[in-house]
């Protein structure tokens, strides 16, 4: 069985600034559950990817293993994708960035994938700032192996045959930030309006950006009594600010009152624009974004937005000082290899 | 006790203290041998300790070129108290045993059948510097000078050594040639000297190097392209990638940005070197990683990945004594089948048995170049004595003229040739498709990267027939990888003796000389050393050729038997195991000996054929 969308395209669709249509950054159909929230995070990255006129095949998308792991199969089609094992897209993702500057790295994982089997490959993926976007889709569940908890599953909520999750939850965004995280922001996969310009932003970021994305699982997580249920989401949803996108092509047209709002700009002279900024909270400085993570858990409500970004980021392929002008996989012989003189003068060395 | 002269022919251990510097000062005395032109080996033996436990070293000096480890020590060489008694017990009748006389000998360490030679070493230090530090190098330093006088080692061959070892740091040679002088006077006046047992001048070196195989797989990595290097500490293998990243540091920097040509991770763990392998090799870099048995162990399910998803990788695996932590300093050749059949599924992996140095740097750049030609991991098996311990080797050598074999790949040109890209199309009948580097075409030649079932065109399927023809086209590669991974060496041109002997890695050198041995004995064998898997032709035939085939192995399993007996249907009782599983390398008599005791064909027999 393939899930092939049909390839027919209609000569009236909009094209963006690069000439692509919406269509060409879809991916094959879903096969997730019908309401799945994954699925709703696959269509905002398309169009986030079309509104941004990203180059399909100049994204690389990897992920892990889940019903969230599946997901790069139903978005960027014209990309190269990898889905590789339970837990270890980072260190794949981690292999592929070293080798090429050009491409943008889309990592998406579930919570069982980051915030358990694959937790040491998600702390170590911050703590070297790969240059990437990080999504984990969160529905506080093992959706693919039928619903377990998992270790984001808040203390306290209902699983739907009923059971009471003792454990203490795995607050990821909070995790991202205290490990050093660039760009840390938490949505919810039905607020596409939110969700949107958040990719792009992220997508912009020249850094590690990390987005939990609240996405319930319909067929096992969706109960009364779930912290991850669509209601239950909805419900204790707050949100740092609004947040807007500004390509670097545009102006910034609307106005807002002082204190209400904050710009910041991005690395290729885009804008990342708040507005209704929540009290208290300053993006660019961690102790609030800390702090507004704390008091939201107090209330026991859902922080979404930006919640951090560190606006001079640094990144692994920065740290290490590789080659930016050529891929490594572009290199050749006379980039690579010393030579036969040279082997000579080692050899003398071992006499 | 025979005072008869014996030249170029004895065994000298050192017994040291952990920690205490010993390392460079015997490492000195192995050299000066070496640059006598004399055939050396030398082994460390050492725990798994940074400072305080009881290490070894051991030089072996053949004249006739037998570069294995032999039993019976004729020198000891003892400075370390703790290790004495069972020091003194493993020289052999009539040797010697060099120790630090500032404290009289205990009569318990003394047997009547070997030589006593006391040096007083503390004292002497202590007369001589006031620094502690000192007191300790330099006492390492006296006992080689007195091995000097001893064995009649050529003193300016000492003064070039220093040299070379300080340069830029001059100040420190002429203590040390004070040291080693002390140690020569001392023995000048308190004993006859030289011993029978010497060393002299040969010319039997040549244009032959002394390196450890780490250092070669490290340099390999670089001459073979290899541009990303993600790993774990874990000995023996630590040195691998240290040796890569000082190579690289010196010869991948780009001269004009100064921004490097290479990358290197230490990965969090193993799971995590090996993924970053396949993400770089997925984006079209070479890369590899090195580690020990335990690292495999994590790897395991990576593997299975890169192998189903057709992903080069390259894996240096230095064995170490198994199972479990094992003895993590000993050397064994113990993760064969672990290797050949990492992970779950129907899964088997290219396997390379390098015995020397300069293999290690050849096969480590083969292993690239086949990774990508074949698209799957290719594992280089070497082990701890080959890894850790120098060895004379051949020079390595490169074609200046080399290229890369960056296997079946498309760019976008290609890309535009094509109808319909098929990531999993046996296009030429080899069962090896062609594969596309992210971000090479605009519309064409992308696909999705999957552990799961998929097929011809890398989409999802759980159709029994897609799958089953998938996995057979992988059975397909394998037959490929038969007709171009390195073929096996074999010491005869044609096959004339009943019993065959075969061998790889770090057995070749006592199996050599144990053929030898087994030849004066009038005892003639065929013998084949294997250096890949899987095997090909010439590794069937030479079995079905004998009636009987001792298979050496440094493992208590027999673990090559049971892959040849498993691949090539052999009979089991025709492949007769000898096995050496003690964490120290095999010798030549443990060969000879088994043979010789296994052996159905008497040697008159043989005499007669
Ligand atoms: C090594 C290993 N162990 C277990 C599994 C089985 N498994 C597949 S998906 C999954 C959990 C997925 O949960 P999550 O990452 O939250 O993704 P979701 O399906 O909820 O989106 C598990 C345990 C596996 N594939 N590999
Ligand atoms: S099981 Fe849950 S997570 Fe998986 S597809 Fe269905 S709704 Fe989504
Ligand atoms: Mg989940």
């Amino acid at each position: 069985m393939t899930y092939q969308r049909p390839t027919f395209k209609h000569p009236g669709l909009p094209k963006n600034n690069l000439g692509y249509t919406f269509k060409e950054y879809e991916g094959g159909l879903s096969t997730l559950c019908a309401g799945c929230g994954h699925d709703s995070i696959s269509a905002s990255i398309v169009e986030a990817c079309f509104k941004l006129n990203i180059e399909p095949h100049k994204v690389a998308k990897l992920s892990g293993i889940g019903c969230s792991s599946k997901t790069p199969t139903y978005f960027l089609g014209n990309s190269h994708g990898f889905n590789s094992v339970h837990g270890r897209m980072p260190s794949v993702a981690t292999g592929a960035s070293l080798v090429n500057q050009e491409l943008m790295y889309f990592g998406v994982s579930g919570d069982g994938d980051s915030a358990s089997i694959g937790m040491g490959q998600f702390v170590h993926a911050i703590r070297r700032n790969l240059n990437m976007v990080y999504i984990v889709m969160n529905n506080g569940c093992y959706g693919l192996t039928k619903g377990q908890d998992s270790a984001t599953a808040d203390e306290g909520s209902k699983s739907k045959a009923g059971s009471v999750n003792m454990f203490q939850a795995i607050d990821l965004a909070g995790l991202a930030l205290e490990l050093g995280a660039g760009f840390v922001a938490q949505s919810f996969s039905g607020d596409k309006t939110q969700l949107i310009p958040l990719i792009e932003a992220a997508m912009k970021y020249e850094g590690f950006a990390f987005i939990n994305v609240i996405s319930p699982c319909v067929t096992f997580n969706n109960n009364v009594g779930s912290t991850k249920s669509y209601d239950y989401v909805r419900q204790h949803i707050e949100a740092t600010s609004t947040i807007d996108f500004v390509p670097i092509q545009e102006e910034i047209l609307t106005n807002y009152k002082e204190g209400d709002h904050k710009n910041i700009k991005l690395h290729d002279g885009s804008y990342v624009m708040l507005n209704k900024l929540e009290k208290d909270w300053d993006p660019g400085d961690k102790n609030s974004a800390f702090s507004a993570l704390q008091k939201a858990r107090d209330k026991q409500e859902i922080l979404t937005g930006l919640i951090y970004l560190e606006e001079n980021p640094t990144n692994l392929n920065k740290l290490l000082n590789t080659n930016s002008s050529k891929p490594l996989s572009k290199l050749t012989e006379k980039e690579l290899c010393p030579g036969t003189k040279t082997l000579q003068i080692i050899n003398d060395g071992f006499k | 006790m025979s005072s008869s002269i014996k030249v170029n022919d004895l065994v000298v251990k050192f017994a040291n203290v952990n920690g205490t510097g010993s390392a460079s000062a015997n490492y000195l005395f192995a050299k000066a041998i070496f640059r006598m032109g004399i055939p050396v080996t030398p082994k460390n033996i050492f725990p798994s300790n940074i400072q305080g436990l009881p290490t070894w070293y051991e030089v072996r000096i053949s004249e006739k070129g037998y570069y294995g480890r032999r039993d019976g020590i004729d020198i000891m060489v003892c400075v370390n108290p703790q290790s004495m008694m069972q020091d003194v017990k493993s020289v052999k009748t009539g040797g010697y045993f060099l120790y630090d006389n500032t404290k009289k000998l205990h009569p318990s360490f003394i047997r009547d059948d070997i030589n006593y030679i006391g040096v007083p070493l503390m004292e002497m230090c202590n007369r001589e510097y006031s620094d502690p530090r000192q007191r300790q190098l330099f006492k390492n330093i006296i006992y080689v000078g007195a091995l000097t006088a001893l064995l009649n080692i050529e003193f300016e061959v000492f003064e070039d050594l220093l040299a070379d070892q300080f340069q830029g740091k001059e100040k420190l040679i002429a203590p040390n040639i004070k040291a080693l002088q002390l140690g020569v006077d001392y023995i000048k006046d308190h004993y006859s000297y030289p011993l029978p047992l010497r060393v002299e001048r040969r010319d039997l070196i040549g244009d032959k190097i002394l390196v450890d195989g780490n250092t070669a797989c490290g340099l390999g990595a670089v001459y073979g392209g290899a541009t990303v290097a993600a790993w774990y500490p874990i000995t023996p293998s630590t040195s691998v990638v240290e040796a890569y990243e000082s190579y690289v540091k010196e010869f991948r920097v780009d001269p004009i940005t100064g921004q490097n040509n290479y990358a290197i991770v230490q990965a969090e763990d193993e799971l995590a070197a090996l993924g970053m392998v396949i993400g770089a090799s997925w984006n079209g870099a070479r890369s590899f990683t090195a580690t020990s048995g335990p690292g495999v162990s994590l790897m395991n399910e990576f593997l299975g990945l890169a192998y189903f998803a057709e992903i080069p990788a390259v894996l240096i695996d230095v064995q170490r004594t198994g199972p479990s932590t094992g003895m993590p300093t000993r050397t064994q050749q113990s993760d064969i089948l672990l290797a050949a059949y990492a992970s779950h599924g129907d899964s088997k992996h290219v396997l390379l048995f390098p015995s020397t140095p300069k293999e290690c740097f050849e096969f480590t750049a083969t292993a690239l170049d086949l990774a990508e030609r074949l698209q799957t991991p290719i594992i280089l098996l070497t082990d701890l004595d080959l890894g850790m311990n120098d060895h004379v080797s051949d020079p390595f050598v490169w074609d200046e003229n080399r290229k890369y074999d960056r296997g079946k790949v498309y760019d976008a040109s290609d890309l535009d040739k094509i109808e319909k890209f098929g990531r999993y199309l046996d296009t030429d009948g080899d069962g090896i498709p062609y594969r596309t580097y992210p971000g090479t075409h605009p519309t064409k030649g992308s696909f999705f990267t999957r552990g799961t079932s998929h097929n011809e065109y890398a989409g999802y399927t759980e159709d029994g027939e897609d799958y089953v023809k998938n996995v057979d086209r992988l059975l397909l590669k394998w037959e490929t990888a038969k007709t171009i991974v390195p073929a096996p060496d074999l010491y005869q041109a044609n096959n004339n003796s009943k019993e065959g002997i075969l061998f790889f890695g770090t057995s070749m050198y006592s199996a050599e000389e144990s053929l030898d041995q087994l030849a004066e004995k009038g005892l003639k064998m065929d013998a084949i050393r294997i250096k890949s898997f899987p095997f090909n032709n010439t590794v069937e035939n030479f079995i079905h050729s004998h009636d009987v085939v001792y298979v050496i192995e440094q493992n208590r399993d027999a673990q090559l038997k049971s892959l040849l007996v498993n691949e090539l249907s052999i009979d089991p009782n025709k492949l007769i195991s000898i096995l050496n599983y003690d964490g120290m390398p095999i010798t030549a008599y443990k060969i000879t000996s088994n043979i010789l005791e296994k052996s159905k064909f008497t040697i008159a027999q043989t005499a007669n054929i």
